[in-house]
């Protein structure tokens, strides 16, 4: 069973991340990764999605068709990002207004729709959740890191609007990076998305064959090929 | 009915009950939490006022004292828009209305303006905007202070000529790399004194739906 958990955990994070490995949910990650604050706003959202889709998905697991069971997703999940939307409008009316440009962006992330389909429908509820919650800190982790390096690349600072999120104390959160800063646009737009994101999955890349060469002898390599192009 | 037919038919009704179930899920939430959210819709929406026209000096529910004004190209607005007016008793004191500058640099910018009974501006505030990211969006209060510079300007105060930036010979500060989006706004907020000024009257008096 602790087994079972570590491979989620590593499956979520690492090995098979949504956004690095998976490349699922690329709209809204790509569209509000400009800042850190922006890219952390969105991934605690979906965190919380994904958390509660998996849940759902995989406790009427036994019920769904397997034949309707897209549209069912669907629907579970188009239900739950409403649920989350009115509740924090109703509740937690501030953070609503932060948060809450990027809810809907969540029902066009197909990393739910995937982990439903790939994990949640096929697993208990325990490990469902856990793979939801690792999904979603995987998911999240790139986000920011993408926020970080689109940022500061772009205007120079970091962790600029915190108080948007932490309120008003936050404001102090503001790191300037590179003082007169000229700014580099690019960065911020669309394009520096993709190049970024891009970048990051060839560190990945990068880290993983380094970690595999030093593992396993050379000899073995053929081998690894095989395996890493599943 | 054969096997095949009692197969679609069980998935289809499965279906069914997943889509009753899901439906009811957000029917049930959107009940439970709509005077909520319509509270704090109007608590938000008087925080925005209430920045720009302070509560201390009116005491009149101005969520209620409105009136519609129908769309008009001077202040560019496409639908019925709805005009809030601050009271002292039977005294105006202000009137907040919705002006958009169509000619952003990336399409509408959407201002609440204030202006005090006397033609003064109280305030300015963008409300949405789509301007580039880092150089247009300093009109945005949350970015950079330059919006509050209108508070207290009106039509004589610059005179006219001077209601433009500084490149255009005006008096107000462009941003590095951004003039269409601050000449847009400007433009914006004097065409809403100009429609104030002309409808001055009308504003304050029309009873529009005066509700409570």
């Amino acid at each position: 069973m602790t087994d079972q958990y570590h491979t989620i955990v590593r499956d979520g994070l690492w090995k098979n991340n949504p956004a690095l490995v998976q490349l699922l949910g690329l709209c809204p990650l790509l569209a509000v990764s400009n800042t850190v604050i922006n890219g952390l706003g969105l991934g605690l959202a979906t965190i919380l999605t994904l958390v509660a889709s998996n849940g759902l998905v995989s406790l009427f697991r036994h019920h769904i068709p397997d034949e309707a069971r897209l549209p069912v997703f669907v629907l579970i999940i188009a239900s739950i990002v409403t649920v989350i939307e009115l509740s924090m409008s109703a509740w937690f009316h501030e953070l609503y207004l932060i948060l809450g440009i990027f809810i809907p962006l969540i029902v066009t992330n197909c990393a739910i729709t995937g982990r439903a389909e790939a994990f949640a429908a096929r697993n208990p509820v325990g490990p469902a959740l856990i793979d939801g919650l690792m999904m979603g800190i995987g998911f999240t982790a790139v986000l920011v890191l993408l926020g970080a390096l689109r940022e500061v690349i772009g205007q120079g600072t970091l962790f600029s609007e915190a108080h948007l999120m932490f309120g008003e104390s936050a404001r102090y959160f503001k790191i300037i990076v590179i003082d007169d800063y000229r700014g580099f646009l690019m960065a911020l737009l669309p394009p520096g998305a993709f190049i970024g994101l891009g970048l990051i999955v060839a560190l990945k890349n990068v880290i993983d064959a380094k970690q595999v060469s030093k593992a396993i002898p050379a000899t073995a390599t053929t081998n690894i090929a095989v395996a890493e192009g599943q | 009915m054969n096997v095949i037919q009692k197969h679609i038919l069980g998935v289809g009704l499965m279906l069914a009950i997943f889509a009753i179930g899901s439906s009811s899920l957000v029917v049930i939430t959107e009940s439970a939490t709509r005077d909520k959210i319509a509270e704090n819709e109007r608590q938000a929406l008087l925080n925005a006022i209430n920045v720009l026209v302070p509560a201390s000096q009116y005491n009149n529910d101005i969520l209620s004292d409105t009136v519609e004004i129908i769309a008009t190209p001077q202040l560019a607005t496409t639908q019925p828009t709805t005009v809030f007016r601050a009271r002292q008793g039977q005294q105006p004191i202000a009137a907040i209305f919705t002006s958009i500058a169509p000619n952003g640099y990336s399409g509408k910018i959407t201002l609440l303006v204030a202006v005090y009974q006397t033609g003064k501006l109280a305030g300015v505030r963008v409300i949405s905007h789509k301007e580039t990211p880092g150089l247009g969006d300093k009109i945005d209060e949350r970015k950079s202070d330059w919006i509050t510079r209108f508070s207290g300007l009106s039509l004589t105060d610059p005179e006219p000529s001077q209601w433009a930036v500084k490149k255009d010979g005006g008096q107000f500060d462009q941003f590095t790399g951004a003039t269409i989006t601050p000449r847009a706004v400007i433009q914006a907020v004097k065409n809403a004194l100009h429609y104030y000024e002309e409808h001055q009257d009308q504003l304050f008096t029309d009873p529009g739906i005066v509700k409570s």
